[in-house]
């Protein structure tokens, strides 16, 4: 149990404690000193995460196949409101923590050109790393919410001053967006908690949570408690708030635009396509790779297991902020100029497929509580982050690559990139394939589940979700031919147009390697995530039919949703 | 009762206070001792070390020590009142001028020459802090404001030949003057109606004559004595409309003034109002007069002293219920009131920020809005009240752990600014640009008390918002409130939002932007004296934003004697 606390501590909080070292021990100018360190830290993070997916059945491993939350330790850090340093994996977080800690690696690998003030960003950039590990462990909600705020700041210096021209415009932009969006999620923080009452649950319910016995007051901010708490057929939460909406409804909208925002989804998008332009390269692999899947995790996580009825009643708002992220996203994309900015648009048309395939999970079409579909579409959700970090990392990557050889962006002005630079054309055809989602690489898997998934809820969602499939292919092809196909270069600085270096060649060539591997075998991530992600939606349907489709026992007795046993079925 | 009785209760009365307040005594010998060091011996003995030895010593004292836990006691025939909310605050104001006394010395301010008049005024003014938090007497609550008013005046100008300094002082003073002259009418149509200016007999009185619903048409004079005496607790809180002392005062005073104003004076002012609201809105159970002579006469056996209140209750055990839910009416208009007036405070404080150029005048701002947020728990507390008041107390905790954290957070500043003026000869935000090129550590304190002033975890300054949020969401529970709470809510989460916007304009000035040609190459690193004062103060802000179980505890159990 101990172990586990130190090693799950360890793989949060290294980064931060590198960069306490770097700051006090290391002197300003060792620049590669600061490189290799920060770099070394991160490949022991990923290495250790790396090492949880084996199945010596150590402790401190992660078994695949089991729903259960795992590696589940709790501390009590805030007594006064009941406040844990609480984390844990299950197969929702476990495969977004290796991603993160993989992307992490790589975009520190691809910080070399970084030339200003190393120092400052190496701290930041490790800062940054435990934020981001934090928030996919943290098991309460109070500690999942301070790693969520740590982020801001780094990234807020990251893009302001490493970014581009109008860095300081963008870097504010995504601070204010993000602020805004976490204030709604703290207010709906607190209502829940205040709300929460631990005693209706049962004894077994609360060992399932790892709330310990005995605690001071009936409130908690325990993640899995508050899911337990929310899915009651009397649930404390379901009580009416303002204007004949409930207490839940209300906290699933505001915690919904708080994640929304991060995710991006239209119309709160607008900071995106500034902060990722802006950018450093590192930071926009991070940005797209990393810090949009929290807004899924946070849905996924949150919003529905501790909402249930807010999103039952909510689904078609969420579905189409989804269908219209993934519509306006696409169109955007293709009306771009900046190779960058293609791209990051590209990144709000994928993402709405997530957060489509999330909003579908929770409705019924008719009176069907068959949780096929909806694990279905939440699964596809679940693996099209996974295929988006590796996706739209590498393409940020690889426009990277391109904008510090000829320093500038313009699709119009290049062109012929094939007969120049073969390899890099090569790489970038394959990673710019599995973004359009074809078939064979890692962007069809997840495209393809949610559409099927969102036909059986609405005929006319699948329809547009998958005409986005043809708006999207539309884009990159376009793109690829203008960029990598054409006759000859005809930009400017045509001459520094070298090959790639080996340096480049080794971030890009583990992408590629699992752009394929994953769309070849997604059964890879599956087999870590399936189970928790279809006990959830199998949780949620039987709350579903109990709630929905049955009239609430008269008494004010609360009846719990017995635990899922069909897992072991499945 | 005959009068050698009187005077003989008096006498018994005046000994058994004495002893619960030791640190304001202290306070005034340390005063005098100050102004006599100078006769006896010359220059030679620092005034700042009587000074900070005084101060540490009432520090020291106003500390409670033993086992025994705190009960509300009146001292002084009623006019004080001794508990735990005393208790802290008294405390949290001596260990202020400590680091303070500290703090001016390594700034410079004030010269030798000038330096027992500065620490007679600013320990002086922390006694009327002191005794604002702790008093129970309408004519308490105007002396004290006015001990605590009239050295802050001064002190504002204590920079001679300072055109700015004297127009800061001048200024001040005419707006306190009126302000107090307005309070103090208030306090007599106040006390004209109710008979008394014992807060528990008033709101004993209030509650009689509400319950009998005698009250007629005096009712529009208890609200207009309430919104008087109102104006004087809302220009030392620099509530919004009496703010405009605020900006022009702080551009003017030195920053050394401004940590004292914004901190020590804001806390005390915070405290009074929750003596206010608690006083008119709350009958605790040993309300009679008779009583509050008898009672303290035997504060130095606290059982006498409770079986006397226990007598009472038995007496007539219903009425504090019933003199509770009489009083409802004066909660609704004091909640009405103070939600108003924190949510425009905080609101205006933010908005006036943005355009500012002087960090001056930009913590000025800064510090109103974070009058308005800290307004903002005593509302919650007033709704809440009307139900529980153990949950009232929670809500009511808010606001010493929120100073807890301020004083930190506010006196880094100040210090930073201060420390930076004797640098670079300028106090404009312009003339911080590229400052971390020379002086990243400072820039690092800076940049993390800005933060934490917009409450970003993991900083203190956002273990102190999340409890004051957390009190407005647990007064949502009540349902006559409810709307109201929810509107304090989202405006305060909006302006922390907003906040974000100027605070963090003064950091990317500082990292961002260039270093500037015309600005004198200063640099002042944390390896100096007034460096580690610097991280000294910053530290905190950073520890009790990850480990603020403790502080929440001391402040939570602060305020589980308020409601007597």
């Amino acid at each position: 149990m101990s172990n586990v606390i130190w090693f799950t501590s360890a793989i949060v909080f290294l980064p931060a404690i590198v960069a306490m070292l770097i700051w006090i021990i290391v002197p300003r100018d060792k620049h590669d000193a600061m490189r290799w360190i920060s770099l070394g830290a991160t490949v022991v993070v990923f290495l250790m995460t790396a090492w949880m997916l084996f199945q010596n059945g150590e402790e401190g491993q992660f078994t695949a196949g089991v729903a259960d939350m795992q590696n589940t330790f709790s501390l009590p850090w805030i007594s006064s409101f009941n406040i844990y340093y609480m984390m844990g994996t299950d197969g929702i977080s476990f495969p977004l923590v290796v991603l993160t800690s993989f992307l992490s690696m790589l975009a520190m690998a691809a910080s070399w050109n970084i030339t200003k003030h190393v120092k400052a960003y190496c701290i930041l950039y490790l800062l940054l790393e435990t934020g981001m590990l934090g928030v996919f462990l943290a098991l309460d909600f109070f500690l999942f919410y301070v790693f969520w705020e740590v982020m801001l700041l780094p990234m807020y210096f990251l893009i302001g001053v490493w970014g581009g021209p109008r860095r300081e415009y963008a870097a504010i932009k995504f601070f204010l967006y993000t602020l805004f969006g976490s204030v709604l999620m703290l207010i709906a923080i607190l209502m829940l908690y205040f709300q929460s009452d631990l005693n209706l649950l049962t004894a077994e319910q609360l060992a399932e949570a790892h709330v310990a016995p005995g605690y001071s007051t009936p409130h908690t901010f325990n993640i899995l408690a508050l899911q337990k708490i929310g899915q009651l057929q009397n649930s404390p939460f379901s009580e009416e708030l303002l204007w004949g909406r409930s207490l839940q409804w209300w906290a699933f909208l505001l915690l919904f635009i708080g994640f929304a925002i991060k995710v991006p989804a239209v119309p709160l998008h607008t900071w995106l396509p500034d902060a990722h332009v802006e950018a450093p390269t590192p930071i926009s692999m991070i940005l797209a790779g990393v810090l949009l899947k929290m807004g899924g995790y946070g849905i996924i996580r949150i919003c529905y297991p501790i909402c249930p009825e807010g999103g039952y009643e909510l689904a078609w708002f969420v579905c189409a902020v989804g269908v219209v992220s993934m519509v306006y996203g696409a169109f955007a994309a293709m009306a771009q100029k900046d190779f960058k900015r293609l791209v990051a648009y590209s990144s709000v048309s994928h993402m709405g497929y997530v957060v489509l395939g999330l909003g579908v999970w929770s409705a019924a079409a008719g009176n069907q509580y068959d949780p096929y579909y909806w694990a279905l579409g939440m699964n596809g959700a679940m693996f099209q982050m996974i295929a988006h970090g590796i996706s739209s990392a590498g393409m940020f990557f690889l426009v990277g690559v391109l904008y510090d050889r000829v320093h500038h962006r313009n699709l119009d002005e290049f062109g012929g990139l094939f007969g120049r630079m073969p390899v890099y054309s090569g790489i970038a055809i394959v990673i710019f394939f599995a973004g359009l989602g074809l078939p064979g690489l890692c962007g069809f898997i997840g495209e393809v589940m949610v559409t099927l998934s969102v036909w059986n809820y609405s005929q006319a969602l699948a329809v547009i979700s998958a005409a986005v499939v043809i708006l999207t292919a539309g884009y990159i092809l376009w793109t690829i031919q203008r960029v990598y196909l054409g006759p000859e270069y005809k930009g400017p600085h045509g001459d520094h147009l070298t090959a790639m270096t080996n340096r480049e060649i080794a971030i890009a060539a583990p992408l590629v390697v699992f752009a394929i591997l994953f769309g070849v075998y997604p059964q890879v991530v599956f087999n870590y995530m399936e189970p928790s992600v279809t006990r959830s939606v199998e949780e949620l349907a039987e709350w579903t039919h109990a709630v929905k489709d049955t009239p609430a026992p008269p008494t004010g007795v609360a009846v719990s949703t017995p635990p899922s046993d069909s897992i072991a079925a499945d | 009762m005959n009068l050698s009785a009187l005077v003989e209760n008096l006498y018994a009365n005046t000994i058994a206070s004495l002893d619960l307040f030791r640190p304001e005594l202290i306070l005034c010998a340390t005063i005098v001792a100050m102004l006599l060091v100078r006769i006896i011996a010359g220059t030679r003995v620092p005034a700042a070390l009587v000074a900070l030895i005084g101060a540490g010593l009432g520090f020291y004292f106003s500390l409670p020590f033993g086992d025994e836990p705190i009960v509300r006691t009146e001292i002084f025939t009623g006019l004080l009142v001794y508990d735990g909310f005393t208790v802290f605050f008294r405390a949290i104001l001596l260990f202020f001028a400590v680091l303070f006394v500290i703090f001016t010395q390594l700034s410079g301010i004030p010269d030798r020459e000038d330096a027992p008049d500065f620490y007679s005024l600013v320990l002086g003014g922390t006694v009327g802090m002191c005794l604002m938090a702790s008093a129970n007497h309408l004519l308490m609550i105007f002396l004290a404001v006015e001990m605590a008013s009239v050295p802050s005046y001064v002190l504002a100008g204590i920079l001679k030949g300072r055109r700015q300094s004297s127009e800061a002082a001048i200024k001040y003073v005419v707006y306190g003057a009126g302000a107090a002259g307005v309070m103090l009418y208030g306090v007599s149509l106040l006390a004209g109606v109710l008979g008394s200016c014992h807060l528990p007999t008033m709101a004993a009185e209030l509650a009689n004559r509400l319950a009998a619903d005698t009250l007629g048409e005096s009712a529009m004079v208890l609200v207009l004595g309430g919104l008087m005496l109102g104006v004087g607790l809302a220009f030392k809180l620099s509530a919004f409309p009496f703010h405009f002392w605020c900006p022009d005062v702080f551009e003017g005073a030195a920053a050394e003034i401004n940590a004292f104003l914004s901190i020590a004076s804001k806390a005390a002012a915070l405290a009074l109002l929750v003596r206010v609201v608690v006083g008119f809105g709350h009958v605790p159970a040993e309300n009679a007069p008779a009583s509050v002579i008898a009672a303290a006469a035997s504060t130095s056996s606290q059982d006498g002293y409770f079986a006397i209140a226990d007598d009472e209750t038995t007496r007539d055990s219903a009425a504090p219920e019933t003199q509770r839910a009489a009083l409802a009416p004066v909660r609704d208009f004091m909640l009405l009131l103070v939600a108003v007036l924190a949510a425009v405070t905080c609101t205006f404080g933010n908005l006036a920020a943005y355009g500012q150029t002087n960090i001056k005048r930009l913590m000025a701002y800064s510090t109103i809005a974070h009058a308005g947020y800290m307004m903002m728990p005593v509302a919650a507390a007033l709704a809440l009240s009307s139900q529980n008041t153990r949950a009232a107390e929670a809500a009511f905790a808010a606001i010493p752990f929120y100073v807890g954290i301020y004083l930190f957070m506010n006196l880094g500043a100040f210090a930073i600014i201060a420390f930076l003026r004797n640098e670079l000869k300028s106090e404009e935000i312009d003339d911080y640009s590229g400052l971390v090129r020379r002086s990243p550590g400072v820039v690092v304190c800076f940049s993390v008390i800005l933060f934490s002033l917009v409450g970003l975890p993991p900083l203190a300054g956002f273990a102190g918002k999340y409890v004051i949020f957390a009190s407005l969401v647990d007064a949502m529970a009540i349902p006559g409130a409810r709307l109201t709470m929810i509107a304090l809510l989202v405006i305060g989460g909006l302006n922390t939002a907003l906040s974000l916007f100027y605070y963090v304009r003064v950091v990317k000035v500082m990292t961002l932007d260039d270093e500037r040609d015309t600005r004198a190459p200063a640099s002042f690193s944390l390896a100096s004296i007034p460096g580690a004062f610097v991280a000294l103060v910053t530290i905190p802000v950073f520890v009790l934003g990850l480990f603020w179980n403790e502080l929440y505890q001391v402040a939570a159990g602060a305020t589980t004697t308020l409601f007597g």
